[in-house]
């Protein structure tokens, strides 16, 4: 492995990647979202508030008690709650042009998922603007199933 | 790619962390690189505590004095401590299992990271004697990758009392 060694004025400097490929196990309720991303199906879970949790988790963020076993299906369209801009996307973010990241509220949910938004340009995102998500060919059980979201009216793909 | 399996629920995700940098060597280790890609270890000699250090940072953090001698090393040495890494990653070029190792090189004063390759691992011990193996000479360049391991050589042990200050 060679790498691109450059130097100036009798200093050398190379690339230096730190990569940590991790696995990690999901639970019991992470397990149920992740196995429906396959299905092109968004589920949350029903706390014993009532609260629908986007992702689910096994606790109730509120009240640190378990969660119900009641998974409903929410989206898949949702209203992005707040965003920010991404003008110089990095190697291996969702999309390789200009995006935004978004917290986004899916339909019949009551918390915000984090997402790539894919809108064009800075001016076509706003606070409030509904969005659905854009699926990728393969499913694999994995938040990259979604390959972004993208403006409702965008017409097109579903 | 997460479990393969469509009908088994999904048990565990891929979370890579990837963080890429930009490394600027400096003045000093620039000197030790270059050296690598010619098969030399440098080092560089604190003129204060006398200490020699490798790879060279051009200061002594001992006494936060500039150092500017150079000194050649051998590319033999002593195993300081080791740990044996058996579980299997990305990104490990070296063949698995091997001993992760700290090597004293003759005439330093601390101890220099490499790998232990060529000999069972239940014979890796603190103060077995080493040697550096490297590319062949055509492949030699200024990164770190120009020593491919450290290999056994037929010496007596260092006893530990004599490494100990370099610990």
């Amino acid at each position: 492995m060679k790498a691109p060694i450059t130097e100036v004025d009798g200093v050398l400097s190379a690339p230096h990647v730190l990569e940590y490929p991790y696995r990690r196990s999901v639970g019991p309720v992470l397990s149920r979202f992740f196995s429906a991303l396959r299905e092109r199906k968004i589920l949350g879970v029903r706390t014993r508030g009532g609260r629908v949790l986007v992702p689910p988790s096994e606790a109730d963020p509120e009240t640190g008690t378990a969660v119900t076993d009641d998974f409903p299906e929410v989206g898949p369209g949702g209203v992005v709650t707040t965003w920010s801009w991404v003008s110089r996307p990095r190697e291996k973010q969702p999309l390789a042009h200009p995006f935004a990241w978004a917290l986004i509220r899916l339909d019949g949910a009551d918390t915000a998922l984090l997402h790539a938004v894919d809108a064009g340009d800075i001016d076509s995102m706003r606070t409030g603007m509904r969005v659905r998500p854009r699926w990728r060919a393969e499913a694999a059980g994995e938040i990259g199933d979604i390959t972004c979201f993208e403006p409702e009216r965008a017409g097109g793909a579903r | 790619m997460s479990d393969s399996d469509d009908a088994k629920p999904v048990k565990s995700i891929k979370t890579p962390m990837r963080l890429a940098y930009q490394y600027t060597a400096g003045q000093a280790t620039s000197r030790y690189l270059r050296g690598i890609g010619q098969g030399r270890i440098l080092g560089q000699r604190c003129p204060s505590c006398k200490k020699v250090y490798v790879p060279p940072r051009g200061s002594c953090p001992r006494c936060a004095v500039a150092t500017t001698e150079e000194v050649q090393l051998s590319d033999k040495g002593t195993v300081t401590t080791f740990a044996i890494v058996r579980v299997p990653s990305e990104n490990i070029s070296v063949p698995l299992p091997f001993a992760s190792v700290h090597i004293l090189l003759d005439g330093a004063d601390i101890p220099f990271f490499s790998v232990v390759q060529g000999c069972p691992l239940d014979q890796v011990r603190i103060g077995m004697r080493v040697r550096a193996e490297w590319v062949p000479r055509e492949e030699l360049a200024p990164t770190a990758t120009s020593i491919r391991w450290f290999v056994p050589i037929d010496e007596p042990d260092v006893p530990f009392e004599k490494l100990e200050a370099a610990l």
